[in-house]
């Protein structure tokens, strides 16, 4: 396998166009898929809406980083990663929907965070639009580097409100040979979790656990042997309760729930994810946390133009 | 000694002490123990410089032992108009510590050593919260019994510190599979520029907000100072194999590295060493690298034991596919200690060489590394120089070093011409200009080899957030103008 991009550019429009549409005055939003539209409030509806340029630029499996336009949908940008062995630790509800800028600028893991890690640390290089209509770089398209400051951590989970993605670089990972959920009574999750080494997601909702073991053949089934008896493969994962995303140290987990009906929420284990079906309490940011994040809005979007009505905090 | 050329003029006053430094160290010592408050002759001497090769100068340099006293330094230190420069360990090569000051003031330089306590250890949820002048390996020994380690190790982890690393973004062998010190980064307790004392990120896996932890990790020191770390604790993994393999070309070795990543394998480590190293290394470890080979490769898989054997098995197949030598499996941990006590130690080695070198720390497409790596060699051969290569080479990260005498007339131009010629050679591949050192001020003004001007002022809208005047680790990462003229090398003041 050579280090030539396996797959020839399938885009629809230069970066340019995108910059231009966005200009230099009056509100727009961004539009993406649409799957996590309520995250950070409804945008100013009178905003002008704007679209990233879709298809991926170049995959190369040997650099293991792929390059893709921000309009792009997981699922298109997985089913290519697919051809190469490989696929990408972003895990949204709805990948035939979800655009890969979308859920950076979302910032939201899935169920599979355990094992695969935050979305923040797929981001190598970013390309955006900035509130001056100018496209900045930030990153690189390399898998280790510490040249100059971080945007990228910034630009993931800033909801558009910094600068608008137009195109990306992305660690990838290797496709595992073998990954198997499975499902069985558990009234102790993080036994399982110290019993497993890295298993890719812990699921528990109060009265079962979903296990997703991922790897070498024989050490999935070493570690289906680890468990114990009682678990069964199952299909996929429990639907997700919508409505409440509660984050919390992974440590009190067991306390929250315990104050909610088994059955009706799922904790994501070892993570601190719990979905279940009432929104939780707004936090409260520290005063000087919070003048950062004012200072960084007007250095990055004086007028506030960019997803007018969206909240970060 | 000389004071590089351009932009000296603009920034000269940096260097005109005035030595009105008494009132602002009888303050500091007031704040905390006097015998934490250091301004004689000397002892600024010895904190002129880090791991580089430039120099600076301090004007107070003060170790304190708490966050009352951090904030207190800076505060004081703002208030008598200088500059903050933090220190952790010293252990830096890209000039980050190295004291500049601003409006003609040398900087009180914030040494975090005094700092060095692991605070709190939660096993179940894999976290512990730091001092930041914990050393790195020293935070993995205390939770060893525990099967837990904190997985970022650079080469000198025995002596950076787990505030430095994170100044820097620090990776080291093991990032390749379990990423930068970035990844393994929950919460920080900053004290910023002004004074004030801000949490950034936190336990829970979503805080609200933008992410200004993953911000000010690899912000080197220019947007304020840790002074609690909340770190994320790795699991001990139940299988580890190393793998020594033998090359006689450095292509087939680099052509091994690509086959093994283009194979779906993301080794612990995968580390390249050339020939020179590799025997420098021998006669200092005696763990039975082949003093005759062109080059090696150090591949560490590790994980559940029937998949670290199939990757075992797969190195070994890529290697002799690539027409490799020799592939030596560490019998056992013993063997695999002593092998990578030579590959974390092939810096002392250098010394068997020559009494100085000069460390590059630039990023190529892995599949470049052929190309990349014979343009060093006749880089280094065209300025008159020696050059060693020993590096990650699994995720590109090349660590070619000019080994020299200092004491050889003119042989520091010769030093850092050919540094830069190596730097835009990476740069020509679509590289990058670090990958764990960090910018300082070495490759400040290399910035814009990678980035335009729209590029660079985003990155500085970000600092101005949290350091709207700029005094905190002040000229360095961005080439800036502001304050001391437009400066279009290391400011005065720094040395080389």
């Amino acid at each position: 396998m050579t280090g030539r991009p396996q797959t020839a550019a399938r885009t629809d429009r230069p970066l340019e166009d995108f910059a231009a549409e966005i200009g230099t005055s009056d509100p727009v939003v961004v539009v993406g898929g649409r799957t996590q539209w309520g995250v950070g409030g409804e945008p100013d509806p009178t905003a002008r809406e704007v679209h990233a340029p879709r298809g991926v630029v170049a995959h190369e499996p040997a650099e293991m980083i792929v390059r893709v336009r921000a309009g792009t949908t997981v699922a298109e940008l997985d089913a290519v990663l697919a051809e190469g062995g490989q696929t990408i630790a972003l895990d949204p509800a709805h990948p035939e929907r979800a655009t890969v800028g979308g859920v950076l600028a979302v910032g939201q893991s899935g169920p599979r965070r355990l094992g695969w890690g935050p979305v923040r640390d797929t981001l190598l290089e970013a390309r955006f639009v900035s509130a001056e209509g100018r496209l900045i770089r930030a990153g690189g398209p390399v898998v280790k580097n510490v040249t100059g400051f971080d945007l990228c951590r910034l630009l993931v989970g800033s909801l558009g409100t910094i600068g608008l993605l137009a195109e990306i670089v992305l660690r990838v990972r290797p496709r595992p040979p073998v990954a198997v959920w499975l499902r069985g009574a558990a009234d102790d999750p993080d036994r399982l979790r110290q019993a497993l080494f890295r298993p890719s997601s812990i699921l528990w909702d109060g009265i079962d656990c979903w296990v997703l073991l991922e790897g070498h053949p024989a050490d999935v089934e070493a570690e289906i042997k680890a468990i114990g008896p009682g678990f069964d493969p199952v299909a996929e994962p429990p639907p997700l309760p919508s409505g409440g995303r509660w984050s919390m140290s992974p440590s009190a987990v067991r306390n929250v729930v315990a104050t909610l009906e088994p059955g009706t929420f799922v904790a994501e284990v070892g993570v601190g994810i719990v979905h279940e079906s009432t929104a939780p309490p707004s936090r409260r940011v520290q005063p000087a946390t919070a003048a950062l994040h004012q200072r960084i809005k007007a250095n990055f979007d004086p007028t506030g133009r960019l997803n007018p009505g969206r909240m970060v905090t | 000694m000389a004071g590089v050329a351009s932009g000296e003029a603009a920034c000269n006053s940096a260097r005109q002490t005035g030595g009105v430094t008494d009132a602002l160290a009888a303050e500091l010592s007031a704040a905390m123990a006097p015998d934490r408050v250091r301004s004689g002759p000397l002892e600024l001497t010895l904190y002129r410089r880090d791991a580089s090769l430039l120099e600076g100068q301090p004007g107070v340099v003060c170790f304190p032992s708490t966050t009352d006293e951090v904030q207190a330094a800076v505060t004081i230190a703002r208030r008598h108009g200088r500059a903050v420069v933090p220190r952790g360990s010293g252990t830096g090569l890209a000039g980050g510590a190295v004291p500049v000051g601003v409006d003609g003031a040398e900087p009180v330089v914030i040494v975090t050593t005094k700092m060095d306590r692991v605070l709190e250890i939660d096993a179940d949820a894999r976290v512990a919260w730091v001092q930041p002048g914990v050393l790195n390996l020293d935070l993995s020994r205390q939770v060893a019994h525990l099967g837990l380690h904190f997985a970022p190790d650079p080469s000198s982890q025995q002596s950076c510190s787990v505030g430095g690393n994170v100044a820097n973004n620090s990776g080291g062998p093991h990032c390749l599979a379990y990423g930068v010190t970035s990844a393994h980064v929950l919460a920080l307790e900053v004290v910023l520029p002004d004074g004030s004392l801000a949490l950034l990120g936190d336990l829970d896996p979503e805080p609200p907000g933008y992410d200004l932890r993953g911000a000010f990790v690899g912000s080197e020191g220019t947007m304020g100072i840790a002074v609690r770390i909340a770190v994320r604790l790795s699991p001990d993994p139940p299988a580890v194999r190393t793998v020594l393999v033998d090359f006689a070309s450095i292509e087939t070795a680099a052509s091994t590295v690509t086959g093994i990543i283009a194979a779906g394998l993301v080794p612990a480590a995968l580390e390249m060493m050339d020939a020179r190293i590799t025997s420098a290394v021998e006669d200092y470890v005696h763990a039975g690298f082949p003093r005759d080979a062109a080059a090696v490769l150090l591949v560490e898989l590790d994980g559940l034991p029937a998949g670290v054997e199939a990757a075992t098995q797969i190195v070994a197949d890529v290697a002799a596919a690539n027409g490799a030598r020799g592939v030596r499996v560490a019998a056992d941990e013993a063997e695999r200690a002593l092998l990578w006590k030579g590959r974390k130690s092939a810096f002392g080695a250098i010394a068997r060489i020559a009494p100085d070198y000069y460390l590059h720390d630039t990023v190529v497409p892995r599949t470049r590394l052929v190309e990349v790596l014979s343009e060093v060699y006749e880089i280094a051969a065209r300025h008159r120089l020696l050059v060693v290569n020993v590096f990650h080479a699994g995720d590109g990260n090349l660590h070619p070093l000019l080994v020299f005498d200092r004491r050889e007339p003119g042989v520091m131009a010769r030093v850092l011409a050919a540094g830069t010629d190596m730097i835009a050679a990476c740069v020509a591949v679509g590289g990058v200009l670090s990958g764990e050192h960090g910018i300082g001020l070495e490759k400040r003004d290399h910035m814009g080899l990678i980035f335009s001007d729209d590029d660079l002022d985003a990155q500085r809208r970000l600092r101005l957030a949290f350091d709207p005047e700029q005094a905190c680790n002040p000229h360095k990462v961005l080439p800036s103008g502001s304050g001391c003229g437009d400066l279009q090398s290391v400011p005065a003041g720094a040395w080389i």
